[in-house]
């Protein structure tokens, strides 16, 4: 076992890990915060996506240790302490981009990014960022909505009807 | 999983001292790595992590204009970074998997692996590149050594991957939609001194290069250049995404594209 301590949300945490396990145990398991998911564990869905020292990752394709000294954000600190969604969340329930709600915390944390680093993407440009996170409900035609209107763009022109 | 130790030392000496350890193996960005271990295919006695190694880190140009990628660059960094100097590496970069995949996974870890239909080992060995390590410099054609084999020995490094600049590049990926590795990928380079294709995907014996192309387009640098010439589909892989002569067919399709999209 080895020691771990790193930012969660802007708290400090701290824990023991063996070598073998995963970011996404660590987050789920051990700090008990379950809103990031595990969609299929072999890196493909984008469920478990998080954010480490600011870059959009697949948490169950990250060893725990690895994140030893990192800020982390999941989706649990995507809202305003007192509850207000984000942009991106409130898009994602005024245009149902979800269904079930599985990928849902991966698809806010891979769309936050985006936003971040391209305020104002294109249909294509989004469909492509969101390679990376599937969705087995929604036909991703809502989803792709939701972000476009969470950076203030027209919906109306958006392709499938 | 099974079970096992975990180091993640800040240089390469470190490293390589860690890697003497019995069954230990280096873990860089862990996109390949992970889920091999999951799978429990691997079972090292410790992963010594490349990721910590600010030697290993960035994108530059050296004094004979190659272009250096340090071992533990993420594709992400190479696709922002190497863009301005050498434009169709990165968009290749840019190109591999999805966003998160990017971010993680790295250029040492690519080319070590040598995954047949990886995008990485076609600009490796199109652009001539020196795969540098912790005791030796490996020029690419005598790196790539068949499906998943290279002339890394046990417990050496990738530090770095220098690519001499072509005057004209590009890379053509047909994407496989479910894995988002490429079913064919065409990286065709030229050089004042010829033009080098090389092709990943599509071969039994893993990236190789397509030497009849290299010479008809050294002559003639246009997709016409290609009209008439084959590849043998009886080296080419068949599985369920694709026949042997469906993929030797895209080779060519791919190669005639990269051309006319190289600048
Ligand atoms: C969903 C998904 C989609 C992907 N799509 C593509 C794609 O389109 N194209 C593509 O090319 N790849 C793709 N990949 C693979 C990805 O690019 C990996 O990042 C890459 O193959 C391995 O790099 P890594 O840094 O993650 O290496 P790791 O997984 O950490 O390591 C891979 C192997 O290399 C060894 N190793 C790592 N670094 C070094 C080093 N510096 N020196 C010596 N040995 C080393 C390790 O011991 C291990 O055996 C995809 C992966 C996923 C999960
Ligand atoms: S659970 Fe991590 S990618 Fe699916
Ligand atoms: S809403 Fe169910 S998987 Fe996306």
């Amino acid at each position: 076992m080895a020691k771990l301590s790193m930012t969660v949300n802007g708290r400090a945490v701290s824990g023991e890990a063996t070598g073998n396990r995963l970011l996404v145990e660590f987050l789920r398991e051990d700090l008990r915060m379950t809103g990031t998911h595990v969609g299929c564990d072999t890196s493909q869905c984008g469920a478990c996506v998080v954010h480490v020292n600011g870059k959009a990752v697949k948490s169950c394709t990250m060893m725990a240790a690895e994140a030893d000294g990192a800020e982390i954000t999941t989706i649990e600190g995507i809202a305003e302490p007192d509850g207000t969604l984000s942009r991106v969340q409130q898009a994602f329930q005024d245009y149902h981009g979800l269904q079930c709600g599985f990928c849902t915390p991966g698809m806010v944390m891979t769309a936050t990014k985006l936003l971040e680093q391209n305020p104002s993407p294109t249909e294509a440009e989004i469909r492509h960022h969101l390679e990376g996170n599937i969705c087995r409900c929604t036909g991703y035609h809502n989803i792709v909505k939701a972000i476009m209107a969470a950076s203030g763009q027209d919906v109306s022109k958006i392709a499938a009807e | 999983m099974y079970a096992f130790d975990f180091e993640k030392p800040t240089t390469v000496a470190d490293a390589v001292a860690a890697l003497a350890d019995d069954e230990a193996q280096p873990l860089s960005g862990g996109q390949t790595l992970i889920p091999t271990l999951k799978q429990r295919l691997a079972m090292p006695s410790k992963l010594v992590s490349l990721t910590g190694i600010p030697e290993m880190q960035g994108v530059c140009k050296n004094d004979a204009g190659e272009v250096c990628i340090g071992g533990a660059t993420p594709h992400a960094v190479v696709a922002a970074e190497a863009a301005a100097h050498y434009p169709a590496l990165a968009a290749l970069a840019s190109n591999i998997g999805d966003p998160a995949v990017r971010n993680r996974g790295t250029i040492g870890g690519s080319v070590a692996n040598n995954d047949p239909a990886a995008c990485y080992p076609s600009a490796v060995l199109a652009s001539g590149a020196t795969v540098v390590t912790n005791n030796r410099e490996i020029a690419a054609d005598d790196y790539f050594d068949g499906l998943f084999m290279t002339a890394l020995e046990e417990g050496e490094i990738i530090t770095e991957v220098r690519f001499p600049v072509p005057q004209a590049a590009n890379y053509q990926k047909f994407v496989q939609p479910a894995s988002r590795f490429a079913l064919v990928g065409v990286f065709v380079a030229k050089f004042a001194d010829g033009v080098r294709v090389a092709v990943t995907g599509a071969s039994n014996d893993g990236v190789f290069r397509w030497t009849e192309a290299e010479e008809a387009l050294s002559a003639n640098f246009s997709p016409d250049a290609i009209n008439g010439l084959t590849v043998d589909a009886g080296d080419m892989i068949g599985d369920l995404h694709g026949t042997p002569e469906y993929r030797a067919h895209l080779v060519g399709v791919m190669t005639k594209r990269a051309v006319a999209a190289a600048s």
